[in-house]
């Protein structure tokens, strides 16, 4: 038995660990900053001959998930990696992979869109897979971007449904992070091989059409109510699942779809997704220690959504949601909470957006006047 | 390779009472796809008069497996698909079967980034030469002058060569076929199913209702692309490249039919003018110099 790896990885190459472990058949990706890393690793471990996949170049980030979703299809491990831009030129092909119950994984190191041109940090772009039917998921820490990755073949494959892997640009991606690998042995019990013939079994001689117009559009209706709205639903119990049983096997679990931080007495509650959420929980803890009640809620899937979970932020004075995004209506998982909770009192904070450094000192202040009920709706802090 | 396309395997991979028009050229293609490659074949089909003439989910006109893919991906899902067999051991052909529109224009880059991988793959773009399925618009493989619902006076570009192209990205197989020519095209999927890595059949498809001509007519349209010299029938093997037969005879032009016997079964080129003709003609002549000089500078292995 291979002994459990003490190491420093950045969050992408602990990522490229993790994918190297779980022996995917197929890899495709196309450069992109903060992504880069994590393909070059995977490259240079297939080129070494430390794992056997097929990894291809392509032309382009709508290639990638086109060579990947083919491969899915075909019944194949796949891993794909991508960021802002990137995501946004494959978006045709996320829906499609999606709704054809593609179990893909791809990690998003999370990137601001354009204009103008900004490599830092910002959850936009993985958030525009929000209504695609993609599982979302968002790590706090390198070791968490490892685990997540992990789990995350398992989910996907179980689950049928592609999933996303979301590490902060920069702030996780290429910081460097003690992070525990467990032995392949525990990784490959955890992960039996792919089933091949799920979703469906595109072989020569097998003649099955898939894709092709509907002869009724209530059949087209109904599957595409199971693939969107009923997967995400049983995916709830396979993302829970898959904690635990990865938390027996490493002793690492992190609470399923969320982690609930010093929130048993909480008045306020903070919620957040990511790196950041990090910094939230020192702000937590400095208020605490001057007898300020706040707890944090941290969402660790954003798809599925944790519906039944944050319904319990009612019970509290206030929900303060950061958001590192931004659209038309304010942020997206404060505009998501409001709708999820509506008797609740959801303060809707927009900071770090575009990679502006938001620290736990920022924290501090920005909940210290949410808490002193100096926030109405969403409040910009730039 | 000689053989009697009345010995050829019986099995039906395109059933009776599919969705496709009368006479269309396309079906007449996947016919003799399924003779030439058949179980040994997965297809991937864009959004085209393909995807569509499979009839209506959860039936099927179609006997073969088929993954329906967007518009611009085939190329690259193909990809996706050759290298999972390659990882778990599966045998067979991944077929791309896609139009022009899907092939020359919105899929060009996935199909380029395909071939310069040497993905294994065969890759027939049957070109009906517009956007059929979306109703008759041109694509850059339109020819010069063809009418279509938004070239309304005719397209003023020249057509974009992809055979030519893809040879030019020295993949190991790239071939022209039309439909008049069963043996041919039966045979050079035969000869790309034996070659390893991407190949490109481009197949010249007639679309009565997108060319206006009378359903009847399919293979005569056809043929006669060939006879007048309009559609040159040539293939691009490991590096040599040779004008097929009927198409070597017209390399002298005076074997040629005239063009317009071609253009006058077409309503599509009805607002011709014999000068317009003559435009298109010379346009042709210069594809054969093209053609003849390549062939000759790279008849040798
Ligand atoms: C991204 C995208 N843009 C546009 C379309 C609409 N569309 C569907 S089929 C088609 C034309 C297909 O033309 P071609 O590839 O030549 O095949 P044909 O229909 O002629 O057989 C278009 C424009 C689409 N499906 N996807
Ligand atoms: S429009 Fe043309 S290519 Fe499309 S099905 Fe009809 S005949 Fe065939």
């Amino acid at each position: 038995m291979t002994a459990l790896l003490k190491t420093a990885l950045t969050g992408n190459h602990a990522v490229a660990y993790a994918v190297k472990m779980a022996k995917p058949h197929v890899i495709a990706a196309y450069p992109i900053t903060p992504q880069t890393t994590i393909v070059e690793k995977l490259a240079e471990f297939v080129e070494r001959g430390e794992l056997k996949a097929r990894f291809i170049n392509v032309e382009s980030e709508y290639g990638a998930m086109s060579v990947v979703y083919g491969a899915a299809m075909a019944g194949a491990r796949v891993f794909t990696a991508t960021s802002s831009h990137g995501l946004l030129y494959m978006y045709e092909m996320t829906w499609w992979a999606a709704l054809s119950r593609a179990p893909i994984v791809m990690a998003v190191a999370t990137r601001t869109i354009g204009p103008i041109w900004n490599i830092h940090v910002e959850h936009n772009d993985i958030l525009t897979l929000r209504d695609s039917g993609w599982l979302i998921a968002m790590a706090e820490t390198a070791q968490e971007a490892f685990d997540l990755t992990i789990q995350a073949f398992k989910i996907a494959e179980s689950a049928v449904l592609p999933v996303s892997v979301g590490i902060d640009g920069f702030v996780l991606s290429h910081s460097t992070e003690p992070v525990e690998v467990p032995p392949q042995e525990v990784v490959d019990s955890f992960l039996p091989p792919r089933r091949a013939d799920v979703p469906l079994l595109l072989r020569p001689g097998e003649p099955i059409t898939f894709g092709n117009l509907p002869s009724d559009n209530r059949i087209h209706a109904r599957y595409k109510i199971e693939a969107v709205y009923r997967a995400q639903q049983e995916a709830k119990d396979v993302v829970v699942q898959a904690d635990r049983e990865y938390g027996k096997l490493t002793g690492r679990s992190y609470g399923g779809l969320v982690e609930w931080y010093r929130a048993e007495d909480a008045e306020d509650v903070v919620v957040c997704a990511g790196a950041w959420c990090s910094d939230a929980k020192r702000a937590v803890d400095a208020l605490r220690s001057r007898d300020i009640p706040v707890g944090l809620l941290r969402l660790r899937f954003i798809r599925p959504f944790p519906t039944e979970e944050v319904k319990r932020l009612s019970q509290y004075r206030r929900a303060v949601v950061f958001d590192r995004d931004i659209t038309p209506l304010g942020g997206v998982l404060g505009v998501e909470l409001k709708a999820a909770v509506p008797d609740a009192e959801v303060v809707n904070i927009v900071a770090g957006i575009a990679g502006v450094d938001f620290d736990a000192e920022a924290f501090y202040r920005v909940i210290s006047n949410a808490v002193e009920g100096r926030y109405r709706g969403v409040e910009f802090v730039v | 390779m000689t053989f009697r396309l009345d010995q050829l395997p019986k099995k039906r991979y395109v059933i009776p009472g599919n969705a496709a028009c009368a006479g269309c050229g396309m079906m007449i293609g996947l016919k003799i796809l399924g003779m030439a490659l058949g179980d040994e074949s997965v297809l991937v089909i864009p959004a085209s008069c393909a995807s569509v003439v499979q009839g209506l989910a959860p039936k099927t006109g179609l006997a073969f497996p088929i993954l329906n893919v967007p518009f611009a991906s085939s190329a690259a899902v193909a990809t996706g698909i050759a290298e999972a067999y390659k990882a778990l051991g599966v045998r067979g052909h991944v077929v791309v079967w896609a139009g022009d529109g899907g092939t020359a224009d919105i899929g060009f880059a996935t199909l380029s980034g395909a071939a310069e991988r040497n993905s294994n793959v065969i890759y027939v773009m049957y070109d009906n030469e517009a956007y059929m399925n979306t109703g008759i618009q041109r694509s850059s493989s339109t020819p010069r002058s063809a009418w279509t619902t938004t070239t309304p006076s005719g397209k003023r570009e020249r057509r974009k060569d992809v055979a030519l192209l893809m040879a030019m990205h020295g993949v190991p197989y790239v071939a022209t076929a039309s439909i008049a020519y069963p043996h041919d095209f039966y045979r050079k999927l035969k000869r790309a199913a034996e070659v390893e890595g991407f190949r490109f059949i481009h197949l010249q498809t007639p679309c009565p209702p997108g060319w206006r001509f009378d359903p009847a007519k399919t293979v005569e349209v056809a043929r006669l692309a060939v006879e007048t010299g309009a559609w040159i029938l040539w293939e691009y093997d490991k590096g040599v490249l040779k004008v097929n037969p009927p198409s070597d005879r017209f390399a002298d032009k005076s074997k040629r039919r005239p063009l317009v016997e071609y253009v006058k079964l077409q309503g599509r080129f009805a607002h011709l003018s014999e000068s317009d003709i003559k435009a298109l003609e010379e346009e042709i002549e210069e594809r054969w110099r093209l053609i003849l000089a390549l062939s000759s500078a790279l008849n040798q292995r």
